[in-house]
């Protein structure tokens, strides 16, 4: 039984546990029988058998208590159970409690309730609170406080931690001030009065919460035409969500029970933590891929991983891929997608691939999505699936438009009805649909994207290493992945971020530490270069320069 | 060889069915998809009045967006704001639409109370709402107690992916299903008993599907009470700008604001522009919270369910102008109140009562009981399927509603133009003349045998209902202009 999948279930009766100890003194050798108990009980199959015999114990133990505790005013209610109770909505009976009844006697039974106290929130509530902010939070509170600008605060935070991309920014909106007038209101086209009263309820009214079909097919020629035509999506198989964030915690949600965990190339996008874990009580296996090797995946690690989490008793439903992977921008290659899908087979679980980043790759090598492998290997479609972001290549992250596209019908069914908790607003659908509609701007933007990162990319990467910074080599994405670990103190996580602080407040620049991305190694930092334009570059490079002479001098 | 992927590698989740939509408010909707009404292409089939939304004042709307091409930023008009809002991804939302949304909902409650901005946090319509609410304040098995009758999406909003539970809360039609605080005392207790926690309680205010507001003193007992009890107090006040006559509504913002006793860590308010404003295809859902470590985690979570930054800026900049929002609402509720009055008036000589004591919502509280066979929910159930399938309306039936006293039904008619809603009051008046007729023969074979199977079949309408809000693009009104 894992640490963590206890330390989930027992949170909620933290309190009460503790006014335990109190109240009998036999209540940490309760304890000692609940905690694997309640591992056992909540669903680990084959160790049914097992469990009776413990249960029986601990059910005599429950008798035993009770009868030395029968004069508490709390126990009362229970062996007069009323039957018409107000029974459980209709989903109790699925809930992970359904053989906990010598759970929620004990609760009962050891924990005196007071109706006053501090007022209760969820776990996740005071998980987040215990756990404070994450660098990732405290660098964008200081940009937003202080941020950067060219004539009006050039001495303020530069952002280098946010995954935007303003390359292609004057191409879209080139594109609104010649379409734009009837995009708004223009919806399925034609003008005329009629037409237009039409459109106003097109957007106002409700709409199928996982997208509009015609955007749906605008997204498949637009994901097609990113891919170099090599693969054609089918928009059946497509839902559209309030971005990437929503589309991986819906798939979270659907492949993995609480308690289950996913396997994760580390170093990975931060946001995981929150999208695959947070909400859904799903965990992460990090699979550590190491610098020798620019970080690239091999099935070799997959496998100590998924062992590993055999061993800690963890379920695994599923490999989550970044590709092109975030931070580190190396692209998966078709061999590596191939023995993926042999490992998924071997295992029989998911595979997520994250392709956000899809637009937005750079070099000479081929990115090759998985969607392309599955048109051809057709017979194992069912474990795929395709988690994509529109909003990212076309430089309108604000605009919010997720895609999960999977070739499950079960999974695809489930995320339709969760789609209705993260859905796209309708205007802004009707305004992609006439800009992805034009097939002209849309080759025009993906070539130009791509010319423009690998620009920026370039002198990105050559204004570091003039300083001795050498960085991952990388093929997509918005950032670069930097080596610094030669300007840390201490060869550790503590060192990393001391040299965070000092980046973030002496040199004023929001980067991201490679421990955020759960990289081992530490010394590692992600920079988001998209968001600036050339002339930024030499200012970022300047104020590097002051903390790696101080380093430098200091060692 | 064929690897097929096992289909318990799915979650519970994914393969339940805590999505709640074997229910047969979400059956009336399959019908109506299957067979939709339209005046002349179809002027046989079923009209939508299960759908509580607010079509009434598109015009309004329309006129001010034609008069305000800036305000959707895409326009050469709007373009200065371009750059700042494409590419804006801050989950605090944009300043301006903070703004524009507290203004907005203090106006709704007539000026009376204030809201901070700093408190509103966004989310994908009132459904994200809830949900994030619920994983805020409860923990898997913890409960929520909720009045009924009530919204039947609650039971997937809230429920689903959470795990927690909703506790009906009994009310009794003969004073008028109001909340009272024994009942809530009782079912408090009983919660108890089970050993179920309850976290908090769940009220609409006004009431979805009774359109009841809550009075002043049933308000304050009900702060007192889970200020008693230190539960959590969730306002749903998304109908809030739709009380169409006297008396006003009072918010819970209202009533903190009184000389009362009450943790203010322990209170938030759910709203949403789709029912006040009509504009559920926004997916503008709002969190206000007394509670800061609850505004703080719902802010993180409101990366689930962004709005659209570029709806973010067209809401902000209709609902900052105050001579339109004014003028809308006050048009709005005239508009409801004379549909209201001419539905019930129709009803009313068809011999049909309905709930006297509601004054807002889309959809009106009406007691069919009389043309039951027996006081069951079969009995409930029955009628509904003649309903839907020979009058050809889509209503919701009172048990989806949870509600115990069978014989009510919750009709929508905010979402048709006058002419559909007449070919609707007419059907309903040629049915009940039948009913009285046949009532005097011998009762006839049970002829809905087979769509009753039809309905109970697997989810084979799925891919038509996707949603039990939002299955459609066309609703009727629309049709009807087409």
């Amino acid at each position: 039984m894992t640490r963590s999948r206890l330390s989930r279930t027992r949170s909620s009766q933290h309190d009460e546990e503790t006014k335990q100890t109190t109240t009998t003194s036999s209540g940490g050798t309760a304890m000692r029988v609940i905690v694997p108990l309640q591992g056992v009980v909540q669903g680990r199959g084959g160790l049914f058998l097992g469990s009776v015999i413990p249960c029986a114990l601990f059910y005599f133990l429950q008798l035993y208590l009770r009868g030395k505790h029968c004069d508490d005013p709390t126990d009362q209610g229970d062996p007069t159970r009323d039957p018409n109770a107000p029974s459980p909505s209709g989903s109790a009976g699925k809930l992970a409690e359904l053989p906990g009844f010598p759970r929620n006697s004990s609760r009962n039974l050891l924990s005196p309730r007071s109706p006053r106290g501090p007022v209760l929130l969820s776990g996740r509530v005071n998980e987040m609170v215990k756990s404070g902010d994450s660098p990732y939070y405290a660098g964008l509170k200081k940009v937003l406080e202080d941020p950067y600008d060219e004539a009006g605060n050039p001495n303020g935070v530069i952002q280098l931690g946010m995954d935007e991309n303003k390359l292609t920014l004057d191409l879209v909106e080139e594109w609104f001030v010649e379409n734009a007038k009837e995009a708004i209101l223009g919806g399925g086209g034609g003008g005329g009065g009629e037409g237009e009263e039409l459109s106003i309820s097109g957007i106002a009214a409700y709409q199928p919460s996982h997208g509009l079909m015609q955007l749906k097919v605008a997204v498949a020629g637009f994901m097609s035409q990113i891919m170099e035509n090599a693969v054609s999506f089918d928009p059946s198989l497509m839902l559209l969500t309030a971005g990437a964030n929503p589309a991986i915690e819906m798939l979270s949600f659907c492949l993995a029970d609480s308690g289950n965990a996913f396997l994760v190339p580390t170093p990975y996008y931060p946001g995981f933590d929150r999208d695959v874990k947070w909400r859904t009580g799903v965990e992460i296996i990090p699979v550590p891929c190491r610098s020798a090797d620019n970080f690239s995946l091999s099935i070799a690690a997959l496998d100590r991983g998924f062992n590993q989490a055999k061993k800690r008793g963890l379920k695994v439903r599923g490999i989550l891929i970044s590709n092109p992977s975030n931070p580190v921008g190396n692209l998966l290659n078709r061999e590596t997608l191939y023995s993926l899908l042999d490992f998924a087979r071997e295992k029989n679980i998911h595979i997520v691939s994250n392709e956000i980043f899809a637009g937005s790759t750079h070099g000479s090598e081929e990115f090759v999505s998985m969607a392309e492998l599955i048109d051809s290997n057709y017979l194992d479609r069912d474990r795929v699936h395709i988690v994509y972001d529109l909003s990212k290549d076309l430089s309108l992250s604000g605009f919010r438009v997720g895609v999960i596209y999977s070739f499950n019908n079960n999974v695809l069914a489930a995320a339709k009805k969760l789609t209705r908790f993260s859905s796209v607003s309708a205007p802004s659908q009707h305004l992609l649909v006439s800009l992805l509609s034009d097939t002209e701007f849309v080759q025009k933007s993906i070539k130009n994207n791509r010319v423009r990162l690998q620009k920026m990319y370039v002198a990105f990467v050559a204004g570091l290493k003039q300083l001795g910074i050498e960085c991952a080599k990388s093929n997509g994405g918005f950032s670069c992945w930097a080596d610094m670990s030669e300007l840390i103190n201490s060869y550790s996580v503590k060192g990393e971020l001391e040299l965070w602080d000092k980046l973030l407040n002496t040199a004023k620049l929001n980067v991201t530490p490679g421990s955020c991305c759960h990289c081992i190694e530490p010394g590692w930092f992600q920079f988001f270069f998209a968001n600036l334009t050339e002339r930024d570059i030499p200012v970022v490079m300047n104020r590097i320069l002051k903390i790696v002479s101080v380093c430098k001098a200091s060692s | 060889m064929v690897f097929k992927l096992n289909s318990q590698l799915l979650s519970r989740i994914a393969s339940g069915n805590g999505h709640g939509e074997d229910s047969p408010y979400f059956d009336g909707w399959k019908a109506y998809e299957a067979d939709p009404h339209h005046p002349t292409e179809n002027p046989n089939g079923v009209i939508q009045m299960g759908l509580a939304e607010n079509q009434l004042c598109f015009d309004l709307i329309q006129d001010w967006l034609k008069k305000n091409p800036k305000a959707s930023i895409c326009t050469p008009e709007g373009l200065n704001e371009f750059r700042e809002i494409a590419i804006f991804q801050d989950y605090h939302g944009l300043p301006e639409f903070r703004n524009a949304v507290a203004n907005f909902m203090g106006k709704v409650r007539g000026n009376r109370v204030t809201y901070d901005p700093d408190r509103i946090v966004m989310s994908g319509g009132a459904t994200g709402a809830h949900e994030t609410i619920a994983f805020c304040l409860a923990d898997p098995g913890e409960a929520f107690l909720v009045p009924t009758p009530y919204y039947p999406g609650f039971d997937r909003d809230l429920r689903w992916r959470t795990g927690i539970k909703l506790i009906p809360v009994d009310s009794d039609s003969s004073n008028n299903f109001k909340v009272t605080i024994e009942a809530l005392e009782n079912a408090y207790e009983m919660a108890q008993l089970d050993n179920i926690k309850v976290k908090g309680l769940l009220i609409t205010n006004p009431s979805n599907p009774l359109g009841t507001i809550l009075d002043r003193e049933t308000l304050r007992s009900i702060v007192r009470f889970i200020n008693e009890k230190n539960i959590h107090l969730v306002c749903d006040e998304i109908y809030a700008a739709t009380v169409f006559s006297q008396p006003d509504f009072i918010s819970v913002a209202e009533i903190l604001q009184e000389d009362i006793e009450c943790n203010l860590d322990l209170v938030h308010v759910v709203y949403s522009l789709s029912k006040d404003m009509g504009f559920p295809g926004l997916r503008v859902g709002i969190i206000y919270s007394y509670n800061d470590a609850v505004v703080s985690c719902a802010r993180k979570m409101s990366s689930f369910g962004l709005v659209s930054t570029q709806t973010q800026y067209l809401v902000a900049s209709m609902l900052s102008d105050n001579e339109f929002v004014e003028k809308f609402i006050r048009e709005s509720k005239r508009r409801l109140a004379a549909r209201y009055r001419v539905f019930t008036h129709g009803l009313d000589q068809a011999g049909i009562k309905c709930l006297k004591t509601s004054n807002a919502g889309l959809f009106l509280w009406m007691d069919l009981s009389g043309l039951l066979k027996e006081q069951t929910v079969e009995a409930e159930m029955e009628l509904w399927r003649v309903i839907i399938h020979e009058v050809k309306l889509n209503v919701s039936p009172g048990c989806s509603f949870h509600c115990l006293k069978p014989g009510w039904f919750r009709v929508c008619f905010a979402n048709m133009d006058d002419q559909t809603m007449h070919v609707a009051l007419s059907r309903i008046k040629t049915f009940v003349n039948k009913e009285a007729d046949t009532k005097k023969k011998p009762k006839k074979s049970l002829r809905w045998q087979g769509s009753l199977k039809l309905l109970n079949t697997p989810r084979i309408y799925d891919d038509f209902i996707n949603s039990p809000h939002s299955p459609i693009p066309h609703s009727p009104l629309v049709r009807a202009r087409n």
